[in-house]
């Protein structure tokens, strides 16, 4: 799940300033989720705008906001509306207020900050595993990734910073090389535990890019 | 430890009195994230006024272009010694917005040093020219779990460390044992270890540090020893405590030497090398 979280009503106002028509588009699935742009919240927010003066021309959400022709068809399916806005007040994630900007020429402002991919522990309880870097060596670490949950991102860990089995940064979180010397042991991969990990390879994250866009540059529509 | 600033008179003064009391300078890298002079440039200086300087070089704020880098500047400036340390991350220091770099850990940054000393760069190109470092690496025999950083410390000699300095130390009974691991990972080496001895200026500061600083574990007995005498009397205590545990590790032969730390208080090292029956430089 990609973990967004409102932006201050106040910002988000600041942001309008000058626009009336406002067409609001939420997302039903991370944005529901995370309750920052389900059926809920855009409601809400259609509430808040009219509070202070604003025309909401129309408010949708997209199954998912990021799908980018979803949304070119949402836009055909309110034309009207779509001709009538002066902005688009995206509840979704960064992907989504892109997707928007794919979908029209007219100006687009993102309602929520995108934090991170984040697992769900519960219900509005997300911690961040994984961070997307393109080469996946979990099977290294016994499936404990250090790149994202070392504060670090360290390939050889632990550092000199870990106290007590917590991390340097921060006395609630677990250092994961603590964590992850616990798993490698359970499953008795000495190797593992003692193998030198060659650095990051930051190309990786670009070249997972281009590979997603099957050969194209990213930013080709 | 440079200055916060461009006033470096305090610290040349160390420099001059300590220079030919050693056999190395150690100078801190933004040491605990805290924004200072560079270290490679005081090495130089160090280096400059016939002193043996000791470059800690943190992966931290520089990438595997700007630490290569920098480690052919210090080549160019006369250093040989250089300490590969991770770094403190920029949230505990005074820059906590900064963006923390950490292309490399420290294993990679002394593997690099080993490289650039056949000759290659990190990418596997011919250099003109190589290094000849003498490479350090620090590990934590206080460390809660000890275990994971018994498997660092092997990677850190696997990768070519040629010594060690330890984070600091007081128990010397737990530091014995520690070196008997330390000294099974080692053996078939000629790599040197040597025990981080921070001087203890007050009981305030060996609370501090049970309390605060990652590693380091003051034992009861040296706090009811700290206890015992009144404030003013402290750090006296503090170095006489400091040249005993000098003193037992050379007369047992812990170790292969002391790295001695008087943060702020460098002027009490010559004392301190008294004490302990370190005075003359062998």
């Amino acid at each position: 799940m990609i973990i967004s979280k409102k932006k201050p009503i106040e910002d988000i106002i600041e942001a309008l300033e000058g626009e009336t028509k406002v067409f609001i588009v939420g997302c039903g699935e991370c944005a529901t989720v995370t309750q920052t742009g389900g059926e809920k919240e855009v409601a809400e927010m259609k509430t808040l705008l009219e509070d202070v003066g604003k025309e909401v021309v129309a408010v949708e959400v997209a199954a998912a906001g990021c799908q980018e022709l979803d949304l070119k068809r949402i836009l055909r399916k309110n034309k009207e509306a779509t001709e009538a806005a002066d902005v688009f007040l995206v509840l979704s994630c960064g992907a989504g207020t892109q997707a928007m900007r794919a979908a029209t020429n007219k100006r687009v402002v993102p309602g929520t900050d995108s934090l991170f991919l984040g697992n769900v522990q519960r219900a509005m309880d997300f911690v961040q595993k994984c961070s997307l870097c393109g080469e996946c060596v979990l099977d290294e670490f016994g499936a404990i990734c250090p790149v994202t949950r070392c504060a670090k991102g360290l390939l050889n860990g632990p550092c000199g910073g870990m106290s007590h089995g917590k991390c340097e940064v921060d006395a609630d979180l677990d250092c994961a090389w603590v964590l992850i010397h616990e798993q490698l042991k359970r499953e008795a991969r000495e190797d593992k535990r003692s193998r030198i990990h060659p650095p990051k390879d930051w190309s990786a994250v670009d070249r997972a890019r281009r590979d997603a866009t099957r050969g194209k540059k990213a930013g080709d529509e | 430890m440079p200055p916060k600033g461009t006033d470096v008179g305090t610290m040349l003064q160390h420099i001059e009195m300590l220079k030919d009391k050693v056999h190395g300078l150690n100078v801190t890298d933004n040491h605990s994230a805290i924004m200072r002079m560079g270290s490679l440039v005081v090495c130089g200086e160090i280096a400059r006024r016939g002193g043996d300087p000791i470059f800690q070089a943190t992966c931290r704020d520089r990438n595997r272009l700007a630490l290569q880098s920098d480690l052919l500047s210090a080549d160019f400036l006369g250093i040989e010694a250089v300490l590969c340390l991770t770094g403190d991350h920029p949230l505990v220091g005074d820059h906590k917005e900064a963006k923390p770099v950490f292309d490399f850990d420290s294993v990679h940054l002394i593997q690099c040093c080993n490289k650039m000393n056949d000759g290659f760069d990190w990418a596997g190109n011919t250099m003109n020219g190589a290094t000849g470092f003498y490479i350090g690496a620090v590990v934590t025999p206080e460390a809660d779990p000890l275990e994971p950083q018994l498997y660092k410390f092997a990677r850190k000699v696997e990768a070519g460390a040629h010594f060690f300095q330890t984070q600091a130390v007081y128990d010397m009974n737990n530091f014995e044992r520690f070196m008997e691991r330390a000294r099974e990972i080692t053996s078939g080496t000629e790599v040197k270890v040597m025990a981080g001895i921070v001087v203890l200026t007050s009981l305030g500061m060996a609370h501090y540090m049970n309390r605060s600083v990652p590693g380091i574990m003051v034992p009861q007995v040296l706090i009811d020893e700290l206890a015992g005498v009144p404030k003013e009397e402290a750090l006296h205590k503090g170095i006489e405590i400091a040249a005993r545990h000098i003193r037992f590790c050379k007369d047992n032969a812990v170790c292969d030497g002391v790295h001695i730390m008087a943060i702020g208080k460098e002027e009490v090292i010559p004392e301190i090398l008294e004490m302990a029956g370190l005075d003359v430089l062998s």
